[in-house]
């Protein structure tokens, strides 16, 4: 079933953007990331134009995150106070990155950019991620004598002007969160990822913020910054297919939900194995584009 | 300005026939508008048309017809990958002030056995005849490298093409072309050319406009994404967020 998709002006077959929708929400509800990191390399492989999958996947992930936050709302699983500061840093940082992706993408490094942030972001935690889940599993021998994980990190201690984040159990230094969200934010705009992925584990082990707020607090950031990405792509690059984030929505709200049950049987360890090996594959994926020479040596951008 | 000396060179092409009884071109095109739709995956144009001989004579079998499909020309970068460090990354790049966003030639001949160079380069007949008004002062050499490749490239996405056996005539009096519109060409507006051509020269030309649009919900979107941007974009939102909550909340009762 073709359909003309009016932004990025090419037809795709509807059923393989739904399926892909379908299988980035299964992964969604199962593990808690927003799957931007899978659906805009997909759609840049099926031959969406770069721009135009970056800025309708993070439509989409603004939808599949609403009934995340939804549910961690009801099992008081969000620190709003957090949340407010990361956000903000998130906006900055979404406003730097989308400055960034013009200076690049004026000087023809935009793909080289994404695709290297890709392989050195997905690499890292896909590596730590399967070490991990490994060990749980057994897998892999655990070390011995490893050290407990500080609660508090020294870099982060020394920053000036303490807050009270009673939810998180911190006293802690606002700049801290606002940096992580800055980051974050500028990750949505050139990547099209919510950054869950790593907005989760530096929560956890630089903030050190107690583990029932954390996905929800990650997850209420992600919905607030890919909101406001979603609007900057509009007023700017004008990349924004609603017909495409539409057609995503539809399989990956429908698989969150069938994920969300999934993951209810599962062992979170496996799952988490299981979501390495996706991430490593990508990484991999991205590696070899730009390591072997592409089928496309020359590409065209209209001025 | 290229336009402009194109269709002076059709005029002048035609008192030529006048003066000497040359037979005379009747085109037509299938289509004056396309329009895309929900389920566009591409179009066929169908160009065709008569070849009238003055006085009744009998049709030469001599003559020949070529004809032209041109997209809106765009100002554009090529940039050509490099391999630094390991990594293909872009490296140089080039820019063209007027290259077709399409360009499709067919005739009823190889080109090269119709017409000489000069003439072919002065219809922009063939894809080596393409004048992209290249605006770097990159070296010639460079500036034909790069050519070549954006080129070969559109080539591939059959954006540009040449079909040397692409039109047929009939008893030397009718001519019918088929040329295939890809789905992923840009809107605007385009030409269709008709060459008559005999012994080497155009003897007759013709042009046909086609506007290529979008049309209902899809030039809805297009426009409101454009012009109205911002109530796009905070609409875009409402619905990701209208679906989402929606889905949960009817799992949840299910």
């Amino acid at each position: 079933m073709d359909i003309y998709l009016p932004i990025a002006g090419l037809s795709v077959n509807a059923l393989v953007i739904v399926a892909l929708g379908g299988v980035v929400g299964l992964l969604t509800g199962m593990i808690g990331v927003g799957g931007g990191f899978l659906t805009t390399p997909i759609l840049i492989f099926y031959g969406i134009p770069p721009a135009v999958a970056v800025a309708s996947a993070t439509t989409q992930i603004t939808g599949t995150s609403v009934s995340g936050v939804l549910a961690h709302r009801r099992r008081r699983g969000v620190d709003y106070r957090m949340g407010a500061v990361i956000i903000v840093g998130g906006l900055v940082g979404a406003l730097v990155g989308g400055f960034l992706f013009r200076i690049l993408q004026e000087s023809g490094q935009i793909d080289t950019v994404i695709a290297l942030l890709y392989v050195v972001l997905l690499g890292t935690i896909g590596v730590l991620m399967g070490k991990e889940s490994g060990t749980a599993l057994g897998i892999f021998k655990a070390r011995e004598g490893k050290k407990a994980p500080r609660r508090h990190n020294p870099l982060i201690a020394v920053l000036p002007m303490r807050w009270r984040f009673y939810q998180s159990g911190l006293y802690i230094s606002p700049l801290a969160p606002f940096l992580l969200g800055l980051g974050a934010g500028m990750l949505t705009v050139l990547l099209g990822v919510g950054g869950g992925f790593i907005m989760v584990p530096a929560m956890i082990y630089l903030l050190g913020m107690s583990a029932q707020v954390v996905v929800g607090t990650s997850l209420l950031q992600i919905l607030a910054v890919t909101a406001a990405t979603t609007i900057i792509h509009a007023t700017t690059t004008k990349s924004v297919d609603i017909v495409l984030a539409g057609l995503l929505l539809l399989g990956s709200v429908i698989g969150a939900q069938f994920g969300a049950r999934f993951a209810q049987k599962a062992k979170p360890e496996l799952l988490r194995m299981f979501l390495a090996i996706i991430i490593l594959a990508v990484a991999l994926r991205m590696a070899i584009g730009l390591g072997w020479r592409p089928e496309e040596i020359y590409t065209v951008q209209l001025l | 300005m290229k336009d402009a000396l194109r269709i002076l060179a059709l005029l002048l092409a035609l008192p030529a026939l006048a003066g000497a009884a040359k037979p005379r071109l009747v085109p037509d095109v299938s289509q004056n508008s396309i329009e895309i739709r929900y389920s566009f995956t591409g179009a066929e144009l169908l160009l065709f048309g008569a070849i009238l001989y003055p006085g009744g004579r009998a049709p030469d079998a001599n003559t020949q017809v070529a004809v032209v499909v041109r997209g809106p020309t765009e100002p554009l970068v090529v940039r050509e990958k490099q391999k630094v460090a390991g990594i293909w990354m872009n490296v140089e790049s080039a820019r063209f002030r007027s290259a077709p966003a399409f360009y499709a030639v067919a005739s009823s001949k190889p080109l090269s056995k119709l017409i000489d160079e000069r003439t072919a380069a002065i219809y922009e007949l063939g894809l080596q005849n393409l004048q992209l008004s290249p605006g770097t002062g990159n070296a010639p050499e460079v500036q034909r490298r790069f050519e070549a490749g954006l080129i070969d490239m559109r080539r591939r996405q059959q954006a540009y093409f040449e079909d040397p056996k692409g039109v047929t005539i009939t008893e030397g009096v009718l001519y019918r072309a088929r040329l295939t519109i890809p789905a992923q060409v840009p809107v605007g507006n385009y030409t269709a050319e008709t060459f008559l051509i005999q012994d080497g020269k155009v003897i007759a030309g013709a042009v046909r406009d086609i506007r290529i649009e979008k049309t209902g919900f899809e030039r809805f979107v297009a426009w409101a994404a454009d012009r109205w941007s911002l109530v796009y974009g905070l609409v875009s939102v409402a619905l990701s967020l209208l679906l989402g909550w929606g889905a949960s909340a009817i799992f949840r009762r299910g």
